[in-house]
């Protein structure tokens, strides 16, 4: 006798096809600056793209980038000395930077759900794994009745491919891409709209990496949401995501779809990270990016990556900060080169 | 293709303030740690100005009028015996410092010592130190204090001799701290590039562990101080203590012989209590705040 | 009758759970491996964890015992060195860890990992020696030395560390270097120079270098030899080309396939079935 495995696709409120055209996510203006003992180091400047349900973005740069600061401005987690300056996160028509605490408590896990770097060493491991779940289903939602929870982490774990009886053991009987899946499980347990996992997969090897990136895969198109994943692997986004962004000393200099990133970068960072990438056929041919990404802290004036770019000799690049730039195709670009004071320079 | 570094336009240095002033920020948000700082700075003015400017001689019985309360000649009053008691503060809190520091000092080292034997080398050696460890821990200390202080004839009752006795039982708990930190401390791969560079045992144990281990050290030196001072005060008050000597102990025990609250000379046991208090409170301040910094998880953001 | 740098004579390690248990992990089932003197080459030893790669490296570093077999590097066993030769054996097999942090001690500025093996091992002449020695090593990863030297590891970025990790290896021009997963905690941008400086130091100074990783796609570019361990066992074995282009064992086609090429033309295939029951 078979049973039924699948979990019935729970529809959310407004979730339905009439949505098509409005993003689910939208971030305009964000900004974020860490007060340290050294100085001011501007972490965001002026983030901003959109991403549609079912859409899966990649998001790539530098440790000291960005993308996990981004991460945390977009849950409002940012703890001191580091503080959210300005900017929106609309997710579902809602922004959350103007929610009351209580609210952004309520709308984390439920409209937006956070899988941190390293979230498997961080299980609780005195704790049995449906314990741990059931805290996280009790933490957001205000009251839920036991077999309601119950039910739901029974579907969370089917999602990710695991048994519920999973639920019943601790965190050290599970392998490192087990625990990976408990907590792409614990990020999916409402079903919110915007799932963001930080390097899912850099403590895992080749096989279980591609597994758990297979059971991301699963899980969102069960769901419907949208998902950023945030790494520096551009091999894993070649294989894994939609669209893909890149990140530079805090700015977002490019994003396009991973066809046009990988065929046609336009952005000098982006074409120095695409041409660096090992293949099959180039066996021995080693080519990185010269320099060192600037420090937070003392950011060059003007473009942040012009010491750095092949075409950054010209005045312009060291004096104004170039802004993004929509280009025909809907692709965006931050770089003088595509401006119209880049132009108008020529 | 080889890779050819391009000059750093980005200067690398930033400047960083002085290591002075990241202490005084940090004090700032550590309060308990400034506030204990403070008052053991303040007590020790007191008592270094003191023993520089008043008469020891004042310090012990029969040397000033009997009985005086709190005024101009006298601003801490004398007791029953004729002691100064301002004098006798002083010399008081210089013996406490000595028992101390002394006390403290003994504990730590040996904690030290043989914490790190135990770690290192492990085997039989760690299963003999920390077996002993485990048996004394339980033993309570206090009783042993006294009857070993109170079977001492009168006379053989020295500042040392309080030191040792306080610090007989004392060594447990920094030998099994610093055990537990150096056990985790070679494990670290730091030290394991330590012997691929060709380090030795030893070198490893003075050169590369120790030197990590100094914030642990002091933190359990200055617990040991406290456990020390306290002890040296409650021996002392039960009468255990050399009774010739000002310490703040005895001159409460000695109020309290000559029922000093009955007959009115209530400055007599009040005014070394509250040194008392100050002390243990400044000594317990610091050792949390010691806590803190060196356990960075537990600090504070601003 | 030529020498062997290293000889793995049918090495084992197995690790007894508990006093009485009779249940035991094998770590490494009878492993073998010639590497000769003359003719350095570099060998990727590829698995998962608990395939046995890092045990290997330990072994070879003579951190752990075998449980059976030998170890011979140049002619002798490393568990019986005495003196002289077990000097030169710390010399000349050395290491690249794969956290750049944790092999800093924090206590000291980075100076300290250079300064170290060049007194131990006698490197340097004088301080101002020293010192140059220090720089060319610095310069050949592309580190400038008044960038790095005097700081503290905390101050520079991952990837400065590892660089300096690297220079060390560089500073000492070891025999046979093993290099276990070092670009793994590295930003992929990173990793090409780093590559590139362990394939600089076995050309033009002869090092056998084992690349120990999970990431076939950097032992591709940067091995001629390759071993695929399993749960111990060796699985296959051969110059990397033909392993990775062919792959004849069940398990290296899984590896080889799950691979994440960064190539549009080259996606995984059908998603693979769930490997752990619980």
């Amino acid at each position: 006798m078979t049973i039924d495995t699948t979990p019935p696709r729970i529809k959310k409120a407004g979730s339905a096809n009439a949505d098509v055209t409005e993003p689910v996510l939208r971030v305009e203006g964000l900004e974020v600056t860490y007060y340290t003992d050294l100085g001011r180091a501007r972490a965001l400047d002026n983030v901003g793209f959109t991403l549609n349900s079912g859409e899966k973005l990649g998001m790539v740069g530098e440790s000291g980038s960005g993308k996990s600061t981004m991460a945390l401005a977009m849950m409002r987690m940012i703890k001191p000395p580091g503080r959210i300056e300005g900017g929106k996160v609309i997710v579902g028509g809602t922004d959350l930077m103007s929610l009351s605490e209580d609210g952004m408590r309520k709308a984390r896990l439920n409209k937006i759900a956070y899988i941190p770097q390293g979230a498997m060493n961080s299980l609780n491991p005195v704790m049995r794994i449906g314990a741990q779940m059931a805290d996280a289903i009790r933490a957001h939602v205000k009251s839920e009745s036991r077999s309601s929870i119950e039910d739901r982490i029974a579907r969370a774990l089917r999602s990710v491919d695991l048994d519920p009886s999973v639920a019943r053991m601790y965190p050290h009987e599970l392998s490192g891409g087990m625990k990976q899946r408990v907590c792409i499980a614990i990020g999916i347990l409402l079903q919110p709209n915007v799932i963001i996992a930080d390097e899912p997969t850099s403590a895992l090897d080749v096989v279980t990496q591609r597994q758990v990136m297979e059971t991301i895969n699963r899980v969102q198109s069960e769901i419907n949401a949208a998902v950023i994943l945030i790494g520096h692997d551009m091999g894993l986004m070649a294989q894994a995501v939609d669209k893909v962004a890149v990140m530079y000393a805090g700015r977002l200099v490019e994003m396009a779809t991973v066809r046009e990133m990988f065929t046609d970068p336009k952005h000098p960072y982006s074409q120095a990270l695409i041409s660096s990438l090992p293949n099959l056929d180039n066996k021995g041919v080693f080519q990185g990016i010269p320099g060192l990404a600037p420090s937070l802290l003392r950011l060059p004036k003007g473009c942040a990556f012009h010491p750095r770019c092949p075409y950054g000799q010209r005045e312009l690049q060291s004096t104004v900060r170039p802004e993004p730039v929509i280009l025909p195709g809907g692709r965006m670009v931050t770089c003088h080169l595509y401006s119209e004071e880049g132009h108008a320079h020529d | 293709m080889t890779t050819t570094p391009m000059a750093d336009t980005e200067p690398q240095a930033i400047r960083q303030p002085s290591n002075l002033t990241l202490f005084l920020r940090y004090l700032r948000r550590n309060k308990g740690l400034a506030i204990g700082v403070l008052i053991l700075i303040g007590l020790t003015l007191f008592t270094v100005i003191g023993l520089l400017t008043v008469n020891p001689k004042q310090a012990y019985p029969l040397s000033v009028a009997l009985k005086q309360p709190p005024s101009l000649k006298y601003p801490f009053g004398t007791d029953f015996y004729g002691r100064n008691l301002l004098v006798a503060m002083v010399y008081g809190m210089y013996q406490t410092a000595l028992i101390g520091l002394l006390a403290g000092g003994i504990g730590t080292a040996i904690g030290v010592v043989l914490g790190f034997t135990s770690a290192y080398f492990g085997g039989w050696i760690d299963a003999t130190i920390r077996t002993i460890c485990q048996i004394l821990t339980p033993i309570p200390v206090l009783l042993i204090q006294v009857v070993v202080a109170g079977s001492l004839d009168k006379r053989d009752v020295t500042i040392l001799t309080m030191s040792i006795i306080v610090a007989m039982l004392a060594w447990m708990g920094p030998t099994l701290v610093v055990r537990a930190q150096v056990m985790t401390m070679k494990e670290r791969q730091f030290v394991s590039v330590a012997k691929l560079s060709g380090v030795s045992d030893m070198g490893i144990i003075f050169k590369e562990i120790l030197p990590n281990l100094l914030p642990f050290i002091a933190a359990a030196f200055v617990g040991q101080v406290f456990s020390a001072v306290f002890a040296s005060f409650y021996l002392a008050i039960l009468g255990l203590g050399p009774l010739r000597e000002p310490l703040l102990g005895n001159l409460i025990w000695a109020a309290q012989n000559q029922g000093a609250f009955f007959n009115g000379w209530w400055w007599w046991p009040i005014i070394p209590s509250c040194a008392m208090i100050l002390i243990l409170g400044a000594l317990a301040l610091v050792n949390m705040g010691l806590d803190e910094l060196a356990n960075p998880r537990v600090r504070r953001t601003e | 009758m030529t020498k062997n740098l290293l000889e793995i004579r049918k090495v084992s390690k197995v690790y007894q759970r508990g006093l009485l248990s009779q249940k035991a992990t094998v770590a490494l089932k009878e492993y073998s491996l010639t590497l000769p003197e003359d003719n350095p080459s570099i060998l990727t030893v590829a698995g998962e964890s608990g395939s046995g790669k890092t045990t290997l490296a330990m072994l070879l570093l003579g951190f752990i015992t075998p449980t059976t077999g030998e170890i011979i590097y140049r002619g002798k066993n490393i568990q019986s060195l005495e003196g002289k030769d077990k000097l030169a054996y710390r010399h000349e097999v050395q290491a690249v860890f794969q956290d750049p942090f944790a092999v800093f001690n924090p206590f000291y500025t980075v100076d300290h990992l250079l300064t170290v093996p060049i007194k131990h091992f006698k490197l340097a002449k004088s301080g101002r020696d020293a010192r140059n020695k220090m720089d060319e090593a610095l310069n050949a990863v592309g580190l400038r030395p008044e960038d790095v030297l005097g700081r503290f590891p905390h101050q520079l970025s991952g990837g400065q560390r590892q660089r300096i990790n690297v220079a060390r290896a560089l500073l000492l021009k070891p025999r046979l270097l093993i290099a276990d997963e070092p670009v793994s905690m590295v930003d992929a941008s990173l990793r090409a120079n780093i590559l590139e400086s362990l394939r600089n130091l076995h050309r033009d100074h002869g090092v056998t270098i084992i690349y120990i990783t999970h990431d076939l796609t950097t032992a591709y570019h940067v091995a001629d030899n390759i071993v695929v361990l399993y749960k111990g066992d060796v699985v296959e074995s051969g110059d990397v080309e033909s392993v990775i282009r062919n792959p004849q064992h069940n398990y290296t086609r899984l590896l080889v396939d799950s691979i994440p090429w960064p190539d549009l033309n080259k996606k995984w295939g059908e998603p693979l079935k769930p490997r752990e029951t619980v």
